[in-house]
């Protein structure tokens, strides 16, 4: 175990060495002097000067490169030079909101898709299934900012029961939070239900095909023992590896959909950041990203390791 | 039970002896999130928007443009016109408690001129010295005279913050700053919001009638004006013209516009670089007469601001003291541009318009490109983002570039630095001797008569020469719960919160 985990820690410092030559050279690559997007509209050449130098935009790349990674590695990812915060706080501030955020919509998708993909299957070529197919391809082809305004239309203008956008935190009001995460929660997980469904269906189908259905009809079980049973758990393993990456998805930041609810999460961050050329918040969260997501693989493989006694040797 | 009443009448005795007003709280919907919330570091429009609950200023503008006290009571200019003496308010404190006094003012002043990475430094280079008279007097000794001095005073030069919490904060200041406003900073969660509260010892304190601002930056204008519909918001700033209609047919909104003290333009490489020659455009200004011929800047308003803009053809709008009647909005002609071209010898003049992506310069380039067709010249549009459109233009990239200037109090800011030859922001490269004395001589006249005949001398060769095609001044359009009374629109699109409340 202990000679596995060490195995598997060495193949990740590399990896992250290699992300990070790759998260900073590519930022290079954008057009644009950071300096003088940061100096505003005054465009003052003292201030263009000083913000070079800040950025040391007058090194070398590898030298920059080199003074970023030393911050890196000592935990300062540098700080935004645009409101001046550390970027390691303006990550801690929005995760959480991104985090609930891709629960929230994968929970909506998941409630949503896998019924909806369940009937279509079991119902096959019935008014159901056309109905479950027509709201799946609906929800594939409905834009995610238009759905967004159509919803704060409806539901904060017309009707007033939802806040039109804004976050508030779970510990200062949980209800008011809730309020203001339904609408973006479902614009997200509405587009995620609609792949879930069509992977349910024809998973589904499927399954409900195999051998070990019939033997379970022909044993007298119940249609819904059957289909939920023997059927659904069989047909899962493909969906439940699909949500997982949608989920891994989300939690990089949903932009257009923060963006229209105003939802101060990840992707709002990096897109500001991006646009306002602010390098370090883009490098640090692009690096904190990228880092989670090799832990989480690490703690997965880790699992596997532990639940699997082929692998133990 | 007749404790229980006794109860009853102290608590509504307390009740009426504490004012027993509801908390009130102003939510304004920003069109952007600000940058540093730190005067002398500020670069943003959006900013100063904030700033204007924050931070009073030593003077400030009216309705009129024309410069008030704030801080600052009376000033005086010497003899020479090469010093400044301003009067300060007595009473005034910071938000920490500190006295505002003419050591506090002469630090501020010299902190924005000399801090590292001030964007003040530059506005404040004719102050050669500021020397503390008594506790209520500053004297500035300028280099030579500088007429827009006072106007400059009325915007981030004129904020004054807290030595005492600046020294301490070094450049950190701008996480929580300390000025002596009328409402002091509570918290700031980026992309989210920004709280302020009521500042109790604020020296024009009956003027305040909220307790709290909250200003959330919505990027979206449609989204922005949902919220205000929805009651979550009181006032939106920047509404999308497109809008206006929507906000006139709902009686529990009220809309309020002025046009601004910006531009909307063409910058043209005259000579910012070798694309200038190499493009007739640049080359001949005969065949940048022929393109401004072309348009007809009142159809430009129609189609990109639905109405809601001015059209010009100066730094200022044509509403101001300061624009040259002599050189009036050309008409469009375009039979006159078509002999212009024969005349230049040129046949089929060809041109790239760079043009930011946001949407209003897009439309501005597609309406733009389909007159010039009519008089034969080719416009080619090279839509670019905003970071990488201006690092062009600093390069001289390019040779037509559509960029939008968010305006100065004195027509000097809209000006200076776009059309000398050491400008910070001179893209097109113009650059005569002749332009450089005349645009000093505007500055260092302190006489207004005087400086608008200058003014008109630099019109007529701008028209000339048209380093820079300006279009059309924009609308500031508000859009705010009809219930918010005491609004003041002044030109500069600042909100002010002085005398607001919701009735």
């Amino acid at each position: 175990m202990f000679n596995y985990f060490v195995q598997r820690l060495a193949t990740i410092i590399p990896t992250l060495f290699f992300v990070s030559i790759l998260i900073f050279g590519l930022q290079q690559l954008l057009p644009g002097d950071p300096a003088i997007i940061l100096a505003g509209e005054d465009q003052d050449p003292n201030v263009i000067a000083y913000l070079r130098g800040k950025l040391h935009l007058d090194e070398p790349l590898p030298v920059r490169y080199v003074y970023w990674l030393g911050g890196v590695l000592q935990g300062d990812l540098g700080e935004s030079l645009r409101i001046q915060k550390p970027v390691l706080e303006l990550i801690l501030e929005k995760l959480p909101v991104t985090i609930q955020l891709a629960s929230m919509a994968i929970v909506i998708a998941l409630a949503i898709g896998i019924p909806a993909g369940i009937v279509s299957a079991v119902k096959k070529d019935t008014a159901w299934d056309y109905a479950a197919n027509i709201v799946a391809l609906w929800g594939l082809s409905t834009p995610n900012f238009w759905l967004g305004i159509m919803l704060i239309l409806l539901f904060s203008v017309q009707l007033g029961w939802l806040p039109a956008s804004g976050y508030v935190s779970p510990a200062e009001d949980l209800g008011a939070n809730l309020a203001a995460m339904i609408m973006p929660a479902f614009v997200l997980g509405n587009a995620i239900a609609a792949v879930l469904m069509r992977h349910t269906r024809s998973a589904m189908l499927q399954v409900m095909n195999a051998d070990y259905v019939r033997t379970a009809r022909a044993k007298g079980l119940v249609e819904r023992v059957v289909i939920l049973r023997h059927g659904l758990r069989n047909a899962l393993t493909p969906v439940i590896t699909l949500g997982a990456l949608e989920f891994g998805t989300l939690l990089s930041g949903a932009v257009l959909t923060e963006q229209v609810f105003t939802i101060p999460g990840f992707g709002k961050l990096i897109i500001d950041a991006v646009f306002n050329r602010d390098y370090l918040v883009v490098q640090g969260v692009v690096m904190f990203t990228a880092t989670t997501y090799i832990a989480l693989n690490l703690v997965a493989d880790m699992a596997y390791f532990l639940v699997n006694p082929r692998l133990r040797g | 039970m007749k404790s229980f009443r006794l109860w009853l009448l102290a608590a509504a005795a307390m009740l009426v002896a504490t004012g027993a007003a509801p908390a009130q709280t102003l939510r304004i919907g920003l069109a952007e999130d600000p940058d540093i919330l730190d005067p002398t570091l500020a670069r943003t429009f959006v900013g100063r928007v904030v700033f204007a609950s924050l931070c009073d200023k030593l003077f400030d503008l009216d309705e009129n443009l024309n410069i008030v006290p704030q801080l600052a009571t009376a000033y005086e200019w010497g003899g020479d016109k090469k010093s400044l003496l301003i009067k300060l308010r007595p009473g005034v404190l910071f938000h920490d408690g500190e006295k505002l006094d003419a050591v506090a003012v002469k630090y501020n002043l010299e902190r924005h001129k000399t801090m590292p990475g001030s964007n003040r430094r530059g506005e404040l280079s004719p102050v050669t010295n500021i020397e503390v008279v008594d506790p209520l007097t500053v004297k500035l000794d300028l280099a030579a005279p500088f007429a827009p001095l006072l106007a400059v005073l009325t915007d981030r030069s004129g904020m004054m913050v807290s030595p005492k919490a600046a020294e301490a904060a070094g450049d950190k200041f701008g996480a929580k700053p300390i000025c002596s406003g009328p409402f002091k900073f509570v918290e700031r969660v980026a992309q989210d919001r920004i709280v302020v509260e009521r500042f109790a010892d604020y020296w024009n304190k009956q003027d305040i009638h909220f307790d709290r601002i909250v200003y959330v930056p919505i990027p979206y204008a449609t989204v922005r004006l949902a919220n205000l519909r929805a009651g979550q918001l009181d006032f939106v700033e920047r509404l999308a013209a497109s809008d206006v209609p929507s906000v006139r047919s709902d009686n529990r909104l009220k809309l309020s516009k002025i046009v601004e003290i910006g531009y909307q333009g063409i910058t043209i490489n005259v000579a910012k670089s070798d694309l200038a020659k190499g493009n007739p455009l640049g080359r001949d200004a005969r065949v940048r007469e022929a393109f401004e011929l072309s348009l007809d800047r009142d159809a430009i308003v129609q189609v990109v601001m639905e109405g809601e803009a001015q059209a010009g053809n100066q730094w200022v709008p044509p509403t101001s003291a300061f624009y040259s009647k002599n050189v009036p909005v050309p008409k469009r002609d375009v039979a006159r541009a078509k002999a212009l071209l024969r005349e230049a010898g040129v046949t089929n003049p060809s041109f790239t318009l760079m043009t930011p992506t946001s949407s209003d310069a897009q439309k501005i380039a597609q309406v733009v490109q389909a007159m010039a067709k009519d008089a034969g010249i080719d416009v080619k549009i090279q839509a670019t983002e905003f970071a990488t459109s201006l690092n062009l233009a600093d390069k001289g990239q390019f040779e037509a570039y559509i960029l939008a200037w968010s305006g100065r109090a004195d027509p000097d800011g809209n000006l200076q630095q776009f059309i000398t030859c050491k400008g910070a922001n001179n893209y097109s490269g113009f650059c005569t001797p002749e332009m450089d004395d005349l645009v000093n001589r505007s500055r260092t006249s302190l006489d207004p008569a005087e400086r608008k005949k200058t003014y008109e001398q630099i019109a007529a060769i701008v028209g000339k020469e048209r380093p820079l095609v300006y279009l059309y001044h924009r609308n500031w359009l508000w859009a705010y719960t009809s219930k918010l009374g005491g609004l003041r629109t002044v030109p500069d699109g600042m909100v002010r919160v002085q005398g607001l409340k919701l009735n």
